[in-house]
């Protein structure tokens, strides 16, 4: 099968005042090469969402940028600052501009809600108790939660409002980049449009920049600027999110359409 | 036959590779670990939950493990030394016994079941549901939010739980040595107080701190890099008490040989 090569992107390929660049991102795990040059960019303010099917190379793409995961090759630019080549010290701080919403909201069971939300900013801002258990109940009213919520622990929530509180410590520090993992896979389709309609406001009451991954079109139509598709590793197609009906990419008209039939064949194996 | 000596050649090597590349993972994390003991911020109130998780909570088995240890050891002191005519020495054996091996090394095993598979279950789950990335994400390093605090605990607490295993091991070995076997008490003590060196106590507490650090280092390293699922977290819960059993006799034998072999 021949891979297809990437198109133009002037949309998300901002120049040097992109926010995040990624440029020739290769990661191999063992033998298997799960990015493969992967070269994308988003601009200041702007949500890039990246779809994909599942294995596609998504999350690694996020976890790479967080350095949660080191490139094997290429360069990951955060306002002009290579990651690749930051000490420990200088992503730490790097990460305090950073929120991120966890595909299973990632929640810690041991703190009640409040201080997850708060947690950001308890052990990273040094902000006092009280004073971030106010911030988080804000927080939680922000995504619709009422108070009484923030004394609840997280294996006491429903996987919705464990989502909700997710986007409340997410957004609590008021970060200049979210990324959001998956951010409506395993809701029903009202929670998860609930959930859209939330990020949508939050990013835009706080002017972040946020790159988004989902296979959820429903999801990625309503959240993003610019759409990019990843494929084997590589950015296949990028664009305005407006665009993507007419990408005239045969892999991005599959993908949209959820056809079974096209060039992206599934690795399953039929009896 | 070439072909077989290739294929066992191969199997060997697969081993030996991965054995020095677990060493090496795990020296990394051990080293990671204590160079982050030293470094600001200590996490004080963690510390302080994880030594009532690892001590307070572990007293009642370690009594009871002491209690039923000395009791038994007392009775068959009592009939070996029968044999030669030294059923004096039951006190003198029983405590030094108790103090320099078994309280040691049966606590030390009694929390490496209970704590390091917690701790690994516990860091395994928070692994596999992302909840470490997500600490690294809120700009809060894992290794000090969650290592670090389990080690020092179990460091500082061992000795202490091994103090009371002591004496309760010693205590159970003049219960039945004064009831049961017609000892006198208060001689049987102070053959206890004689026979009871302080290079006994100070190795009983050395192993004490060097198992809780094993115990500890097992329990997170196996649960830090868990991975696959449930699985992978059960199997890291079972690798965490196999490896901190076999460390710690490995650690008792050489600590043994070390002070006590010349």
């Amino acid at each position: 099968m021949t891979m297809p090569q990437p198109k133009a992107r002037p949309d998300t390929d901002t120049g040097p005042a992109a926010k995040i660049r990624l440029d020739g991102v290769t990661k191999r795990f063992g033998a298997k090469t799960v990015l493969d040059g992967l070269s994308v960019a988003v601009g200041e303010g702007q949500s890039l969402v990246i779809i994909g099917g599942s294995g596609s190379g998504k999350s690694v793409t996020l976890k790479c940028i967080l350095g949660l995961l080191r490139a094997d090759a290429g360069h990951i630019w955060v306002d002009g600052q290579d990651v690749t080549t930051m000490s420990e010290r200088e992503r730490k701080t790097m990460l305090k501009r950073f929120g991120m919403l966890f595909q299973g909201a990632a929640l810690f069971d041991s703190l009640p809600v409040w201080e997850n939300v708060a947690f950001g900013l308890i052990q990273g801002r040094g902000v006092k108790r009280r004073d971030a258990r106010d911030i988080a109940i804000d927080k939680l009213a922000r995504v619709g939660l009422a108070a009484d919520v923030g004394a609840l622990f997280p294996a006491e929530l429903s996987g919705g409002m464990q989502k909700r509180v997710g986007l409340a410590r997410a957004i609590a520090t008021e970060p200049e980049i979210i990324f959001f993992d998956e951010p409506t896979t395993g809701l029903d389709p009202i929670m998860a449009d609930v959930i859209n309609d939330l990020i949508v406001e939050c990013v835009r009451d706080l002017g972040a920049t946020t790159i988004s991954i989902t296979h959820d079109m429903a999801s990625a139509r309503k959240i993003a600027h610019t759409m990019a598709m990843i494929y084997h590793g590589r950015i296949i197609w990028s664009g305005p999110a407006a665009q993507i009906d007419q990408s005239g990419n045969d892999y991005v008209d599959q993908f949209i359409h959820g056809r079974a039939e096209g060039p992206i064949r599934m690795e399953v194996l039929k009896g | 036959m070439i072909h077989l000596l290739h294929d066992f050649l191969v199997i060997v090597g697969r081993y030996a590779i991965s054995a020095f590349a677990a060493i090496g993972r795990l020296s990394g994390f051990a080293g990671s670990a204590l160079s982050h003991i030293v470094r600001p911020p200590l996490y004080l109130g963690l510390t302080g939950r994880q030594m009532l998780s690892i001590g307070y909570f572990s007293l009642p088995v370690v009594g009871l493990t002491a209690l039923f240890t000395g009791s038994a050891l007392a009775q068959q002191v009592y009939i070996a030394s029968t044999r030669f005519n030294a059923e004096s020495a039951v006190a003198s054996v029983n405590v030094i016994a108790i103090v320099r091996e078994l309280g040691p090394v049966l606590g030390g095993l009694m929390v490496a079941g209970r704590v390091s598979s917690a701790m690994a279950a516990e860091l395994g789950t928070m692994r596999v549901t992302e909840q470490i990335d997500a600490l690294t994400t809120l700009s809060t390093d894992p290794m000090k939010y969650l290592v670090v605090p389990r080690l020092i605990a179990a460091v500082v607490t061992l000795p202490l739980l091994v103090i009371v295993a002591n004496t309760i091991g010693v205590f159970g070995g003049f219960v039945v040595a004064t009831q049961r076997l017609g000892f006198n008490a208060a001689s049987y003590l102070q053959v206890t107080v004689d026979y009871l060196e302080a290079s006994d106590v100070i190795s009983s507490l050395v192993k004490a701190a060097v198992f809780g650090l094993i115990i500890a280092m097992m329990g997170s390293y196996h649960g830090y890099h868990s991975r696959g699922g449930a699985q992978g977290v059960g199997r890291a819960t079972t690798n965490a008490v196999v490896s901190a059993f076999i460390l710690i006799l490995l650690a008792n034998l050489i600590i043994t040989v070390m002070v006590f072999g010349t």
